[in-house]
């Protein structure tokens, strides 16, 4: 099945210690419900907050991630699906989506 | 070649273009699996119509013709190993016909995969109706970017974008399922009816209708609804364009100048469009919780229907706009839904909700926001704010014919405003 990587937005910085704990619950049910619906979790990581983050441009390292926003990346999922539809089903079902939002990406290959 | 002096086989080829190229490419874009390859073997089909027909004689089904020397060539690309898997593979989900029986040779009508591939939702609105042009209608990239008033190299990157983006991202070559057919029908019907609505009302421009894209759209809505007979919505869309461009002729006078539906002559309403409009909108509010598209249509109908604009059936007018805000709660329903308060409530209520519009914001830079405005305010009589409501739908407006409208009536309260 190909791969999809499902990233996860959350409003800057993006800290998973300030996340609801209903919603840190339905992360970790999450991974079954992926498996019922047919998809498999290759892998999945949580980011400390953007306000960890250095970026580097060019030869010029800054403080901060690599686009300032209203939301940041806090986290990759990637899935194996059947096809986009498939993806969209399972990334639907994010606890992510309930403060922020995820992008789905296919993964080259 | 101009229709004019076309031959009897180059108009039997530009009709099969008109009529069945979806059908063509459908069901060979599930053997080629590759989108580009797929329109290329089709193309490579038509031209080698012209030919054969006319040594042949016009065969007796032109899309079964049609679409056997498009596979064929696909079929031979593919043994000869020359797609090399490929530019834009394709993600053909087999149905379960092809589960059934994997030698059946009946050609099956793949063009639903094709119209719901094209209006994915995880495409642009501007791609998908881009995408339905050219692989639904068959209409060349450079008509469609005349149409859309971009450069051909735009609309040609446009398509190309969409295309790696199916393939890429794997959007399915297949009809959706029944739980997720409402919203992704849904998507369907928005795309016909921008293409209407484009043709219609072009945004910009001296001709106010661009006929061909309006032909394209009843066309697809009257071919979608062959195809799915029971789908209500679709009954809807078809009744509303069928309505609304039975009023086409009258739309403008002589010298091009837009006329409301209050000024329309409706006796040169085609009444064939409306009488068959009205048999769908009929139909398709049978079994009760109408949707947008059959609610707009019952409101065009009801319009059709009455003898003058004075007669209309204004409280159920609203009524119905009552309905199709609680199932569509945009603000341009919201402010033809004014329209309708005006009629039944006087102009004094509707320009209370027309405000509380404005207030909200979300209908900033919508011309017809304010041309509503200042129609309500001319008619309470307060020709200075209603000038001054005319001026800034002008200042948004591109469109030929609506701006001499929008002139006339900004002259005229202008020099009401003088007299008082």
């Amino acid at each position: 099945m190909p791969q999809y990587a499902i990233l996860l937005y959350a409003p800057t910085p993006a800290d998973w210690m300030e996340a609801p704990p209903e919603e840190l619950e339905a992360h970790d049910r999450y991974a079954a419900q992926i498996e019922e619906l047919g998809g498999r979790i290759v892998s999945a990581q949580a980011l400390e907050p953007s306000s960890t983050a250095t970026s580097v441009r060019g030869d010029v390292v800054t403080d901060g991630p690599f686009v300032e926003s209203k939301e940041v990346l806090g986290g990759v999922t990637v899935i194996e699906a059947r096809d986009l539809d498939h993806a969209l089903e399972i990334a639907r079902l994010s606890p992510a989506t309930r403060r922020g939002g995820v992008e789905v990406r296919p993964i080259l290959g | 070649m101009s229709p004019a002096r076309a031959t009897p086989v180059e108009r039997a080829v530009a009709d099969a273009h008109r009529r069945e190229w979806a059908f063509v490419l459908a069901a060979t874009a599930r053997v080629a699996r590759d989108l580009d390859l797929a329109e290329e073997y089709v193309q490579d089909a038509y031209t080698e119509a012209l030919s054969a027909w006319a040594r042949d004689g016009v065969p007796r089904k032109p899309a079964a013709w049609l679409t056997t020397v498009a596979k064929r060539k696909a079929l031979d690309a593919l043994r000869r190993g020359q797609t090399l898997r490929s530019k834009l593979p394709l993600l053909v989900q087999p149905d379960e016909a092809d589960m059934n029986d994997p030698t059946d040779v009946t050609v099956p009508d793949d063009r639903l995969r094709l119209i719901f591939t094209c209006c994915h939702p995880s495409l642009s609105r501007e791609a998908q109706v881009a995408l339905t042009l050219r692989l639904v209608c068959g209409v060349s990239t450079g008509d469609i970017a005349r149409a859309f008033l971009v450069s051909e190299p735009t609309m040609a990157a446009r398509l190309t974008r969409a295309k790696k983006k199916i393939s890429a991202a794997r959007i399915p070559y297949r009809v959706p399922e029944a739980h997720e057919l409402p919203d992704r029908l849904d998507a369907v019907l928005t795309v016909i009816h921008l293409l209407y609505t484009t043709g219609h009302t072009a945004p910009s421009g001296e001709q106010l209708v661009r006929s061909a894209l309006v032909e394209r759209a009843l066309d697809l809505a009257r071919m979608l609804l062959r195809l799915m007979p029971d789908e209500r919505e679709v009954r809807g869309l078809l009744a509303l364009l069928l309505v609304t461009d039975a009023r086409r002729p009258t739309r403008t006078d002589a010298h091009g100048r837009l006329l409301l539906l209050e000024e329309q002559d409706r006796s040169a309403w085609d009444r064939a469009a409306l009488v068959e409009g009205h048999r769908l909108v009929v139909g398709a509010l049978r079994g009760g919780n109408p949707g947008r598209f059959v609610l707009q249509a019952a409101i065009a109908a009801l319009h059709a229907a009455a003898p003058s604009y004075a007669e209309t059936d204004w409280p159920q007018v609203l009524t119905l706009y009552n309905e199709l805000h609680k199932v569509w709660p945009s603000p341009v329903v919201a402010l033809n839904r004014a329209v309708a308060v005006a009629m039944v409530r006087g102009p004094e209520a509707a320009l209370g909700e027309v405000e509380l519009l404005e207030r909200e914001g979300r209908l900033s830079g919508y011309r017809y926001l304010p041309a509503t405005k200042a129609d309500l305010l001319r008619r309470l009589g307060r020709h200075r704010e209603a000038a001054t409501a005319y001026r800034a739908a002008l200042d948004l407006t591109d469109n030929e014919a609506e701006r001499a409208f929008l002139s006339d009536r900004l002259a005229e309260s202008s020099a009401r405003r003088v007299d008082a």
